[in-house]
């Protein structure tokens, strides 16, 4: 069912809490035994859901029930981030997005595997297990907000929230079947995020839909005073921009997103794609975005950089895990640091403190900096230049096998390849579906002008739509 | 032979401002509450909360840029100091790093060796830690986070003092001012103010800057310039044995009166700074800035200068009654309304400071208005009442809200001017008194005092001296 269908029923006072409990009821078989996905780290209690249907306002997701990446802080569920040092963790507030969505007549059911604190393509990174694909169960459903989309893809929930810091909604969007957006930085409110790299991250809705995903971000976009990077403007009319046409859309093609190592297959999917966007009206046109070629380490060395940062507070001394029998706080830290975290968070703790270590700061960390406005005023330029919205493919690939790259960090790395430049250049972008390889889902990511969520939501629809027709 | 060293001292100060809220959530910054009850997701570091910047904290920073003559930058960054330690829940500190709110102010001191112009280097902001408590919990060290997240500014000073007097005197006019601008209350007992000192020496004449140590865990003034003797002593002992001073950052032990060096791990920090991605860059615009300029208060060395001129007064009362901008503002409103201003002066510095003393306060804290000491002076001064009998009824007053002329009626302390009394008091007493009658008449007039004496006792201090002086003059 769509939102529509699901709200409709439940504001006119019929639906109660039918949709969440059938989801609810979905997730737990699901979930157990042979072939379970392990989307989730935690569900609601039945009884508890219905309480909290009983309770909730009708509003523009009344009675939906929705799915949360566990690294948002919720107060009735855990909140541990896919990550031993959080185990067993609730959080005393809530998120903002997620007290958004509940205020609108939402339903939480549960809250989603990742990998740990987001840090991943593939969720195998949990510290909770892997997730599995549920197109194919030996394949990786991507990440890191690989529960929330294999939730979604499964059809346990019409949506769920995720968390984008280089591709961490599209990427999993793109491996799974479903649209998965993240808007431009500071449209939705962090607070209650648990940070990652927080220039970067940014909340993102993963669903079955397009327009469904426009009904979620609308709901948990704007200002909140709680975050000081959250931004006052006024949230446009997504859904209505769902429903445009894209008579005389320009679509900016950068060749950088389709080098010739790009799977043959995955290319031809999206040049497929963009056939039908011009079918539908729109206009095409080469550009070139040069410095995408930086965007992997640039990316890399200004999320670890924060991240060493934003990671320090897991240090057993205030809650979450503390390592036994440790005598000084000394070896609280060490201990708990050691054995909390899992091998790709300290991987990337080490690689960002060395990177804003006395002595490399300007080479790395100032560097980057600087590239990231170069990358930024690029892309300004091609918007500016009169493109109103690129595309490209969401992943170079379809969804690999487990365990495929778990021994081999940097082709784990290069997956962001395509998704990265949006986080650095503070743009929005959304993963929508545009065909299969194999059996295997692929997807096509329009890529906005900052606050140009409208048009991208509209060409998202479009294609959509197009590609509804073409089944 | 030891050779003649001059001393070179820079203070680091940590001030706590004067807001009810902390720096990036709205806990209340108050002192003494119990343990980690002024505490929420943002000061405690959870995870996913955000800090919001407190914007009149900006401004109370703003005004001490000001007041110290800074220049204050439109934009200045918010950075993460990166280290571990218990009291830290973020495991990095928000402060301000490479772009500080306020650079390159002055601060002029004087002492008995003279005036000191003291170049201040930079005013940043940046939020304090928590408080580790190792007297709570039978062998562990408990940790209070209510001072996690109260607002501070760093004022660092250029190396420009000489002496430790110098050091005390910038702290002291330091505290004045902050205390003039309600920025802070400077209370080192509170810990609203702490101060680390950098000490070299170098022989006299030298240019180049010794090597220097910083001193830290001053807790109180006369510590700081205690600390540096200390330290300016043991440099002193190195170099004249040969041995270099090693950059290092010392504790001040008060108990024992000696410095030692920290553990080195205590010290050997790579901080990481950045940006905090957290916050965008503080915008402060010109008008902002000129608006705080021009609603600064006139400022302690000012007034003090402005007492003397205007008022007559010895530079030592100006001193005195300038050292708190409520008491300043006290002795003025007294002057402007009649008074004499020494009698005024005086009265400030006397009676009143005395009976604020013993309320632990300042003038300002007395239930005795400017408005209603005036009175009693005028009582003073026309003679209704004695100095003396002015200083009981000032008391009293201090005890109800009973006006001057109200107690002096109710209590019967008004001076007796009435002649047939006088005559009649003066009259016992020379009755009673023949061998010193006689005395006196022979020559012996260091006696008179004894008879305005008796008198004033026999009135029991009612009598208005200077007619008991005149008329014991004709009587006797
Ligand atoms: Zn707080």
């Amino acid at each position: 069912m769509s939102i529509r269908e699901i709200r409709e029923a439940f504001n006119a006072g019929s639906g109660g809490p039918e949709a969440a409990l059938e989801a609810l009821a979905k997730i737990v078989r699901g979930e157990s035994g042979n072939g379970s996905l392990n989307a989730f780290l935690c569900t609601v209690p039945e009884d508890a859901l219905s309480e909290q249907a009983a309770r909730a306002p009708t509003g523009r997701l009344g009675g939906v029930p929705v799915a949360v990446k566990d690294n948002l802080a919720t107060s009735d569920l855990c909140t541990t981030c896919g990550s031993k040092i959080l185990e067993g963790y609730v959080s005393p507030y809530e998120a903002t997005a997620v007290r958004r969505l509940r205020e609108a007549g939402a339903l939480v059911v549960g809250k989603t595997n990742m990998d740990e604190f987001a840090m991943g393509s593939s969720n195998e990174n949990s510290a909770f297990g892997p997730v599995r694909n549920p197109v194919d169960l030996a394949r990786v459903p991507g990440g890191s907000s690989g529960g929330s989309a294999a939730a979604v893809a499964a059809g346990y929930v019409p949506v769920a929230l995720g968390s984008d810091t280089g591709g961490s909604v599209r990427q999993p969007a793109s491996f799974c079947g479903v649209v998965g957006v993240k808007p431009t930085y500071g449209r939705i409110s962090r607070y209650g995020l648990v940070a990652f790299g927080s220039s970067l991250d940014q909340i993102g809705v993963l669903s079955r839909s397009v327009v469904d995903a426009a009904e979620v971000l609308g709901v948990i976009s704007g200002h909140d005073p709680r975050d000081s990077t959250s931004s006052e403007r006024e949230v446009p009319d997504l859904v209505g921009a769902c429903s445009g046409d894209v008579d005389g859309l320009v679509i900016g093609v950068p060749e950088e997103y389709f080098p010739d190592t790009l799977d043959v297959q995955v290319r031809a999917r999206c040049e497929a794609a963009l056939e039908r966007m011009e079918a539908a009206g729109a206009t095409v046109r080469r550009v070139s975005l040069p410095h995408t070629r930086y965007a992997i380490p640039t990316y890399y060395v200004l999320a670890t950089a924060e991240a060493s940062s934003n990671l320090a507070r897991y240090d057993g001394v205030r809650y979450g895990f503390r390592a036994p029998e440790a005598a000084s706080a000394e070896a609280v830290y060490c201990r708990t640091r050691s054995s909390g975290f899992g091998a790709e968070v300290k991987r990337r703790i080490i690689l960002g403190t060395y990177a804003l270590s006395a002595g490399y700061y300007d080479a790395y960390y100032g560097r980057a900096q600087r590239v990231r406005e170069r990358l930024a005023c690029e892309f300004a330029d091609v918007f500016a230049g009169g493109v109103d919205v690129l595309f490209t493919p969401t992943s170079p690939t379809v969804a690999f096998p487990l365990g495929e790259r778990v021994a081999d960090p940097v082709s784990m790395y290069l997956s962001d390849v395509f998704t990265v430049t949006a986080n650095l250049a503070n743009l929005p972008a959304i993963s929508v579906p545009v065909g299969e390889v194999g059996g295997l889902p692929v997807g096509g990511q329009f890529i906005g002008p900052a606050w140009g969520e409208s048009t991208m939501f509209r060409a998202a629809a479009a294609l959509e739509r197009a590609m509804e027709g073409s089944a | 032979m030891s050779a003649v060293y001059e001393t070179v001292i820079g203070l680091e100060v940590h001030v706590q401002l004067l807001t009810e809220e902390k720096l990036f959530c709205s806990d209340k910054a108050e002192f003494g509450a119990l343990p980690n009850t002024r505490v929420c997701p943002v000061c405690l570091g959870l995870p996913g909360a955000l800090p919001v910047l407190n914007g009149l904290a900006v401004d109370l920073a703003l005004r001490a840029a000001l007041a110290l003559g800074c220049e204050v930058h439109e934009t200045s960054v918010f950075a993460r100091k990166n280290y571990f330690y218990p009291d830290l829940p973020k495991g990095y500190q928000i402060t301000q790093f490479e772009l500080p709110l306020a650079t390159d102010g002055a601060l002029t001191v004087t002492t008995d060796e003279g005036e000191r112009t003291v170049r201040v280097r930079r005013i940043h902001m940046e939020e304090d830690a928590g408080k580790l408590l190792h007297d709570r919990v039978p062998d562990q060290t408990a940790v209070d986070l209510n001072r996690a997240g109260v607002p501070l500014v760093e004022i660092v000073t250029e190396p420009d003092l000489e002496s430790p007097a110098e050091a005390r005197a910038f702290l002291l006019e330091l505290k004045q001012i902050l205390g003039y601008l309600d920025v802070s209350d400077c209370n080192m007992e509170e810990g609203s103010l702490r101060v680390d000192a950098n000490v070299s020496i170098r022989p006299v004449g030298a240019t180049e800057l010794g090597t220097k140590t910083e001193v830290k865990n001053l807790n109180s003034f006369s510590a700081v310039a205690k600390a540096i003797v200390v330290e300016v002593e043991r440099q002193k002992a190195l170099l004249d044995a040969g041995e270099p001073v090693i950059q290092q950052t010392l504790l001040w032990d008060e108990v024992v009166g000696t410095v030692r060096p920290m553990r080195s791990k205590e010290e050997s920090h790579d901080y990481r700074y950045f940006p905090e991605p957290d916050l965008p860059p503080l915008k402060l615009d010109r008008a902002r800035i000129d608006a705080a300029r021009t609603s600064l208060p006139e400022l302690p060395t000012a007034r003090r200068r402005r007492f003397v001129e205007q008022y007559g007064l010895p530079v030592y009362d100006a001193g005195v009654l300038t050292a708190s901008r409520g008491t300043a503002d006290f002795f003025e409103e007294l002057a402007d309304a009649g008074t004499d201003a020494k009698a005024a002066s005086n009265w400030v510095m006397g009676s009143l400071m005395e009976l604020a003393n013993q309320r632990g306060g300042e003038v300002s804290v007395l239930p005795v208005t400017a408005e209603d000491m005036a009175e009693l002076l005028a009582l003073v001064a026309d003679g209704t009442i004695s100095h003396g009998t002015g200083k009981d009824v000032l008391a009293l007053m201090t005890e109800s809200d009973r006006s001057a002329a109200e107690i002096v009626e109710a209590e019967g302390m008004a001076q007796v001017a009435d002649e047939g009394l006088l005559e009649a008091w003066i009259h016992e007493v020379i009755a009673a008194h023949p061998d010193e009658v006689r005395r006196y008449r022979e020559g012996e007039d260091k006696l008179f005092g004894f008879f305005v004496g008796r008198v004033m006792s026999l009135s029991q201090g009612k009598a208005d001296p200077r007619r008991v002086n005149g008329l014991l003059k004709t009587r006797l």
